[in-house]
């Protein structure tokens, strides 16, 4: 705390009246009443400054948007969604949220408790309401984001919120907006193209190894980044980046919608590594007022020899419907995927990856497991392709399920496409249970039913967790217990 | 220290155990020999709490508390420990992994503070090499491709580590060769001490020539159906269990 502490005191000496000033006067005007129509983009693109193209843009994908219908292809099941009943462009304050900790879900505080969450951190998380300064000073811990900030600078690589980037870097941002998820790509991407409201960028120069893991933590404003958001990464030539993103505190939002894509580019000889902990509101024991979490997420090895490298561990949501993909146009290009997807109690699942070979000697690897408890469904669903040209293409896939109890399911839907020849593509698959031999021999040693439990899931989930940054991965180990609990006994 | 009282047990309907009496006193180590299908492993799952078997009459106590009102882990945590005839896999934890989580779950049960590294290293060392365990086995996943002997000497590693208060031994001498015998007798005899109890369920004379019993118990049909000194099991050596199967029909 005594840190935090700190942090506070020296944002408050710095300049805070005005900074709180100037965001009042902002928060008058930076409502759009619910509903979508051309206005409701127009009011978004005026509010933030943008350029002509990119209202254009968003306008031409709302325009496409009307014609499209919801993909109903995922094993995933919701009531329809009003699409005139969400509020598009609001500031964070006007949603009324919890006036303190008392009034949030018990449930939600245990685990902030148990993950060693500080208790300023978690008011935040819950949203609670509190003033607007006193929220970002601690949030974005403004001394150690305006040190990383410099550190960043001097070695040329742009990360910044992504109307910074709209507003300072246009010509980066119009060349490759769009390149890798067109705004016409699926229902959900093309709205987000319509409305998004803000997300991250970043550009690495050529030759340059990024000094730091980028972490959407430490990115000023994160807070206000909504619904509907929009992420770009470009590694230039020779270039490397390793991007995390999300928080392994469950996440309060009174968003049940989120529609969010992923753009990632890498030009010759560059590597993304990009690492996401998902770990949203699953709703309650019944899935009642959980996240439903659409997302398009997709990278494109443009350059010979790139490589981009996805990491994720799905927790949280009501619904997670996510197959974060890789474009392997350049040669010998490589894509990855790594993923533990977790459900229980009454989540849903559908998320997996596509390996797209268009280059010759391309390479991808697939590694997904998944675990379903309480009376979860949990979908793998995966495309591996080798195009005519993708001589020499090779993927590997290995796609394990663990079942916990017998009220769950698991579910593995690949689609394997060759149409090259020389393409060699391996597809494993195994489902497993839980025994209850394997518990017993752990309870005889002395560990609960729970402890027993996350251990097995742990060992199941290894060879995943060793992908992601070591920090990261400690958390994602506490965090896989913390959701597991209640699944056994 | 263990007391058994008229146990009746069944499995899926079929009755296992049909009124079992047995007392194991601190400090004593009782053998239990008895044909095959005369329920003997059923009781070391039974007293280590192991679900799906009903006890459908009887009591078991630790120190004069019931066994049967706790689960597993809590049974655990009172100090039974299970030497498994069948070890089971754990794929991806390391042996080492487990080792730790295990005897911190038993140290915490205790109130005690978790060991640290160097402390848990240092006697985990000391009890592999005493059983011959090789370090590099215990950085591989908890008995994942171990030979039935690894497991054997992984179980009595175990033991050794978390100083239970009364230990069953099932089947333990199955599998083994000379070599590894001698090696688990000692790891056990070196565990025997005036405070702790030994239940070594086996069915043949040789594993006794190596951990001497002070009590043998014949069991058959559910039962124990007699009793005596180190001599009664070189007599079953040699007559074998038909009298005793005979008696208790």
């Amino acid at each position: 705390m005594a840190a935090v502490q700190e942090t506070v005191d020296r944002v408050r000496s710095i300049d805070v009246d005005a900074y709180k000033y100037g965001f009042v006067s902002a928060i008058e005007s930076d409502v759009a009443p619910k509903g979508l129509n051309e206005d409701t983009v127009r009011f978004i693109s005026a509010k933030k400054e943008e350029p002509e193209w990119l209202l254009r843009w968003r306008l031409d994908a709302y325009r496409r948007w009307l014609t499209m219908d919801e993909p109903k292809w995922a094993r995933v099941e919701y009531p329809p969604i009003d699409f005139q009943d969400i509020h598009y462009f609001s500031a964070p304050k006007t949603a009324a949220g919890p006036k303190s900790l008392d009034e949030v879900d018990p449930e939600l505080l245990r685990t902030y408790a148990k993950l060693g969450i500080p208790l300023v951190e978690q008011e935040i998380l819950a949203g609670v309401e509190r003033p607007k300064v006193a929220v970002d000073a601690v949030f974005d811990s403004v001394s150690v984001a305006t040190t990383f900030k410099a550190e960043l600078a001097k070695a040329g690589v742009i990360f910044c919120s992504f109307s910074e980037a709209v507003r300072n870097h246009p010509d980066l941002v119009r060349r490759y907006l769009g390149t890798v998820v067109p705004s016409t790509d699926n229902f959900y991407a093309t709205l987000n193209s319509a409305v998004f409201s803000d997300g991250s960028f970043v550009y690495v120069p050529p030759g340059v190894r990024c000094p730091m893991e980028l972490s959407t933590y430490f990115r000023i404003n994160e807070k206000n980044t909504g619904q509907f958001e929009r992420t770009l990464i470009i590694a230039d030539k020779g270039s490397y980046v390793s991007y995390l993103e999300g928080c392994t505190a469950p996440k309060r939002d009174e968003n049940q919608l989120h529609a969010a894509v992923v753009e990632l580019v890498t030009l010759e000889d560059a590597e993304i590594k990009y690492s996401t902990v998902q770990n949203w509101y699953p709703g309650d024991s019944e899935g009642r007022g959980g996240i439903y979490n659409f997302v398009t997420k997709r990278g494109d090895c443009r350059g010979a020899r790139s490589k981009i490298s996805w990491t994720q561990v799905e927790t949280g949501s009501a619904i997670t419907w996510k197959y974060p993909s890789c474009i392997l146009r350049g040669e010998a290009s490589r894509g990855e995927f790594y993923s533990i997807a977790i459900s229980n109690g009454r989540q849903q699942v559908d998320s997996g990856t596509k390996m797209i070979h268009l280059g010759r000697n391309t390479t991808s690897r697939i590694i997904s497991k998944g675990v379903s408890a309480g009376r979860s469904q949990n979908t793998y669903r995966g495309q591996v392709s080798a195009h005519r040209l993708a001589t020499g293409a090779r993927n590997y896939t290995n796609c394990d399920s663990l079942l916990i109890g017998h009220e769950c399911g698991a579910h593995t839907v690949p689609y394997i496409e060759a149409k090259n020849a020389s393409a060699i593509i391996e597809h494993e698959a195994t489902t497993s249970k839980v025994s209850e031999e394997q518990l017993f021999y752990c309870q005889q040693r002395g560990l609960s039913a729970e402890e027993a439990t996350a251990l097995i899931v742990n060992g199941f989930v290894r060879d995943v967790l060793q992908q992601l940054p070591m920090e990261f991965a400690v958390e994602a180990q506490k965090l896989i217990a913390i959701s597991l609990e209640g699944s056994v006994g | 220290m263990l007391e058994i009282k008229n146990l009746h047990v069944s499995v899926h309907g079929k009755q296992i155990l049909d009124g079992l009496s047995l007392t194991v006193r601190p400090g004593e180590v009782a053998a239990i020999m008895g044909p095959n299908g005369s329920g003997k492993s059923t009781l070391s799952y039974v007293i280590a709490g192991k679900p799906d078997y009903d006890v459908t009459a009887g009591e078991i106590l630790l120190d004069g508390k019931n066994l049967l009102e706790m689960e597993a882990d809590e049974r655990a945590q009172k100090g039974i420990f299970l030497a498994f005839q069948y070890p089971i896999e754990i794929p991806g934890v390391a042996t080492m992994t487990f080792l730790k989580a295990s005897l911190n779950a038993l140290r915490r049960a205790r109130g005690e503070a978790d060991l640290t590294t160097p402390e848990f290293m240092r006697r985990v060392r000391e009890a592999s090499q005493r059983l011959k365990v090789d370090q590099e086995m215990l950085r591989r996943p908890l008995n994942v491709g171990f030979s039935g002997g690894e497991k054997k000497r992984l179980e009595i590693l175990q033991m050794t580590l978390l100083e239970p208060r009364f230990c069953v031994l099932d089947e333990t001498d199955s599998g083994l060769d000379i070599d590894a015998l001698r090696v688990v007798s000692e790891g056990v005899n070196a565990l025997r001490d005036a405070s702790r109890g030994f239940l070594v369920i086996t069915h043949y004379q040789r594993l006794l020539d190596h951990i001497r019993p002070d009590v043998v118990h014949v069991m058959a049909k559910g039962r124990i159906v007699a009793t005596g000194g180190p001599e009664l099991a070189l007599e079953l050596e040699k007559n074998g269990y038909r009298d005793y199967a005979v008696q208790a029909a």
